[in-house]
């Protein structure tokens, strides 16, 4: 039982890679059905991912999948064939099917209802693209270049006109034979195929001949192990089809060089079944060698491109994230042991100079470099996010009636997995702002001068040890005056706010914003910019806004590489060590007792470049002692809120300012109001992660409270 | 091995004995994962008082509770000599400060008691029930009822 659930989730596992390798050749085909160079092993390259998608999917009975993966492949298959040509249109089709497959199986891994009502129309879609018969579809007339002959005659290559169909019986055929010329490729090996299997499989339609051709041999001093120099030709005598010679080899497509025709056309057909003829042994490399026939040249090198791009994939594992993390963990320990040791080392009276001290520095380095590899473990590249954000902008143009030219750039830079999945919400939110609000029409856009067609670009780079990932639009810019005006009426400025244009643009982020002056399908649903400030502050990033009058607008996020370690500032509270995200601290200040200023008996605050901030003293919040008297003494940490709200935390010092490992406190104890998580300190002992943002909230008042808006230096 | 000596073996219940406050308890020896001496914890603010903190064990953040403060004792003033039940139930792992663990045995199921009815209700509840051994009472700790429930994060506004 167990074991048929795991193999399940490695088949969504596989599909989730099956579906990149899928985006991104539809990709591929989209650009190249624009100039008209379609590659055809880009277009096997698709085909495969949705066959094997399919595949799967039939093995675990996942009925809806099947059926629709199947149309697709039919459609795919006519396009690889040449019956089929890719247009622009098409291709549309196909990345909107690729939507609709992935949709579909996500709802077959949660087991729930497919959300997406698109089906039934994409099938028929997909259906209207395949010549039913041979006839040529109607509505599709392709450039008579890439038009195959009709099929009644049969062609150069034999091909049947595909309307094939897996679950429907060949058509049968004269009884026939087909003559195969295999020729395998490095790759092929090393994939794990093995011809004889085919070769297996091809006796089993009828009755096989296999003749090596081994002249491509090479002496055996200059044989490349790992090379492939065996070429077979096969004669098949079979009332199979071609296709069912075709589907054998189906999963090395690319990774060999395949010849098939037809017996008939060179020798007469056998007049009727073929003589019973042995069932010829498969012929092994020995006798091969005895009796290969005469050197021929027609040994075609295998296509180098799949080679190259198979070389180029990067093999690789799968690990259970629960094990990766159990690893991050004991690093972490490792990191922290390390200190401990070195901490004893010293109060020993071992100087650094000495052997021991010079050992533990050496340890200190490879514990180091070991937490940084395993960390980079479990980072990914960001390359399925943005490709699910293409999805967003199709959906999202789609419903907005606005073309857009999608770009992404820094595909492969990776980030921690928590990261990428946390940041879909809001970067799903920021695209489609893009689109409805970002973006003019393209009659505003053509009056202004711009082609008709948007552009957003989605970028991902690092930044000192930071990501950034920023959405650009080239739409007209944040219309601040209107802006401004909605602030305004709905009373989160006062009227008379003077406000610089950067000031302007963060208003949007305030909770309860939303510039569309009406509600569309797509945003204004009352979640604003300000959830998503939120869901990307609490990833420990901050996300920043620029925008210039009719160039448009970017959004920049700045996010941490990894969710397990954190850049804090290590302070005393009141005699317990506690750390404080430094991302949420602004700047730190020693207050002098003229800054400090009571208001009425509610509370202190401290006026940082005269504005005023409150002041939060973390001792009394955490229940360690009563409210200081004396702030003067103490540290202020400027930090700021989400709601664009400023706070000064008292501590009594600072003592450093480190990385530290996150470890959660949820699983063993439950939420500390105020607590992010807690850490380990180089002394072992247990710290725990100040939430800023939190202690601000439990300390603000209940009642309504305009958030002040504070200046911003970004 | 026999149907009857895997009946037997069910039959009995393996468990550790403890002091807390000068009274006998037990607990499951199934739940329990190390005994360890008292290092001092980090304070965790708003935690019930029954709460002393939370204690590095290795990498793990684990919460210790003062088994006597929990049982409506006097609360322990721990020092080196205390000791701390590391015990983990439904992959929540929490330590328990005693006094001082006294054995480990094989009590027959049979012999466990209902626990009796005291006055208070919530003190009954965390007991299986009792068992009577060497002229002295021991009391089965249910596990689960002793944890410190699990507080949520609130959803903010």
């Amino acid at each position: 039982m167990n074991s048929s659930i795991d193999i399940r989730q490695t088949f969504f596992q596989e599909c989730e890679e099956l579906l990149e390798a899928l985006d991104d050749g539809l990709n591929a085909l989209a650009a190249a059905s624009e100039d008209g160079t379609i590659d055809s092993e880009t277009v096997n390259a698709v085909f495969r991912a949705v066959h094997s998608i399919k595949g799967g999917a039939a093995a675990f009975g996942l009925e809806m999948l099947v059926r629709f993966a199947h149309q697709f492949e039919t459609a795919l298959d006519a396009m690889r064939s040449g019956k089929l040509v890719a247009t622009p249109e098409i291709v549309r089709v196909f990345l909107r099917s690729a939507d609709y497959l992935a949709d579909l199986i996500t709802s077959a891994r949660d087991e729930v209802a497919p959300t997406s009502s698109a089906g039934p129309d994409l099938m028929e879609r997909l259906a209207q693209m395949v010549p039913a018969n041979g006839a040529r579809m109607p509505a599709q007339p392709a450039p008579p270049v890439a038009t195959p002959a009709p099929a009644a005659e049969a062609d150069d290559f034999g091909f049947q006109p595909i309307t094939l169909s897996f679950d429907a019986a060949p058509e049968p055929t004269a009884p026939t034979g087909f003559a195969i010329r295999f020729a395998a490729t490095k790759q092929l090996y090393r994939n794990g195929n093995d011809p004889v299997h085919m070769f297996r499989a091809l006796a089993d339609l009828g009755t096989l001949k296999t003749r090596l051709d081994s002249s491509a041999l090479p002496p055996l001093d200059q044989m490349d192990w790992a090379g492939s120099y065996l070429v077979w030709d096969l004669t098949l005598h079979t009332t199979e089809s071609q296709q069912a010679v075709h589907e054998i080899f189906e999963f090395v497509d690319g990774l060999c060089t395949l010849e098939i025709s037809e017996l008939g056309q060179e020798t007469a057909p056998p007049a009727e079944v073929a003589p019973p003829v042995e069932p010829a042994p498969i012929v092994t490399d020995a006798t091969s060698l005895k009796n290969g026939p005469a050197a021929s040249a027609a040994i075609r090198p295998g296509p180098g491109k799949p080679a190259t791009q198979a070389a180029g994939q990067k093999g690789s594992v799968r690990v259970d994230l629960e094990l990766v993390d159990r690893l991050i963990n004991i690093v972490g320990e490792l990191v922290i042991n390390q200190a401990v040791l070195a901490q004893c080392v010293q109060d020993a009276g071992i100087g650094t100079q000495s052997d021991v001290g010079a050992g533990l520095d050496e340890f200190r380095n490879l514990a180091r470099e070991l937490q940084e590899n395993v960390m980079a473990i479990r980072a990914q590249s960001v390359k399925p996010l943005f490709q699910r954000m293409a999805r967003i902008v199709r959906e999202a143009s789609d419903i907005a009636g606005k073309t857009v030219d999608f770009v992404t750039e820094g595909d492969a830079v990776e980030v921690d997995k928590t990261v990428i999945e946390r940041l879909v919400d809001p970067l799903t939110h920021i695209i489609r702002n893009s689109v409805d609000h970002g973006l003019e029409t393209a009659a505003a856009r053509q009056a202004a001068g711009k082609p008709a067609a948007g552009r957003i670009c989605l970028s991902a780079a690092h930044r000192s040890g930071r990501v950034l990932i920023e959405v650009s639009d080239d739409g007209a810019g944040i219309n601040r005056p209107k802006v401004r005006q909605m602030a305004i009426d709905k009373g989160l400025i006062p009227a008379d706010a003077v406000l610089t244009d950067a000031e302007i643009d963060k208003l949007i982020f305030l909770p309860g914003f939303s510039t569309a002056s009406k509600v569309t399908d797509l945003s204004g649903r009352g979640v604003g910019m300000d959830v998503v400030r939120s869901a990307i502050q609490s990833l420990g990033g901050r996300v920043n806004i620029s925008s210039t009058p009719g160039k448009g607008t970017t959004m920049s996020i700045s996010l941490p590489l990894t969710l397990a370690v954190l850049d804090g500032m290590v302070v005393d509270v009141a005699g317990q060590t506690m750390v404080v995200p430094i991302t949420a601290i602004i700047e730190t200040l020693r207050p002098a007792a003229s800054d400090i200023h009571a208001v009425a008996g509610a509370g202190k605050v401290v006026a940082v470049r005269e504005k005023f901030v409150p002041i939060i003293d973390l001792a009394e919040t955490f229940g360690h002692r009563p409210s200081s008297q004396d702030y003067s003494s103490m540290v202020l940490l400027l930090v700021e809120s989400g709601q664009n709200e400023r706070w000064a935390l008292a501590v009594d010092r600072i003592h450093d300012q480190r990385q530290v490992v996150i470890k959660g406190l949820e699983s063993n104890y439950g939420h500390v109001p105020g607590v992010a998580a807690a850490t380990i300190l180089g002394d072992g002992k247990i710290a725990l992660i100040i939430d800023p943002d939190e202690t601000a909230q439990r300390k603000r008042p209940q009642a309504g409270f305009a958030p002040a808006l504070m200046t911003e230096e970004v | 091995m026999s149907a009857a000596a895997e009946l037997s073996k069910a039959d009995d219940r393996e468990l550790v004995s403890f002091r807390v406050g000068g009274q006998d308890f037990c607990v499951d020896i199934m739940s329990v994962r190390e005994i360890r001496g008292w290092t001092p914890a980090t304070v965790l603010p708003h935690a019930p008082p029954y709460i002393l903190g939370v204690i590095n064990l290795r990498g793990a953040v684990v919460p210790i509770v003062d088994l006597a403060a929990r049982m409506g004792l006097e609360p322990i003033r721990p020092d080196a000599r205390h000791v701390i039940v590391i015990c983990v139930v439904d992959n929540q792992t929490v330590g328990f400060l005693v006094d001082a663990v006294s054995d480990i045995l094989s009590v027959k199921r049979t012999l466990i008691q209902p626990t009796p009815a005291v006055s208070s209700d919530v003190t009954r509840a965390f007991f299986e029930g009792v068992i009577a051994i060497d002229q002295r009472m021991l009391r089965l700790i249910d596990i689960e009822a002793v944890l410190p429930p699990i507080a949520a994060r609130q959803e903010r506004p």
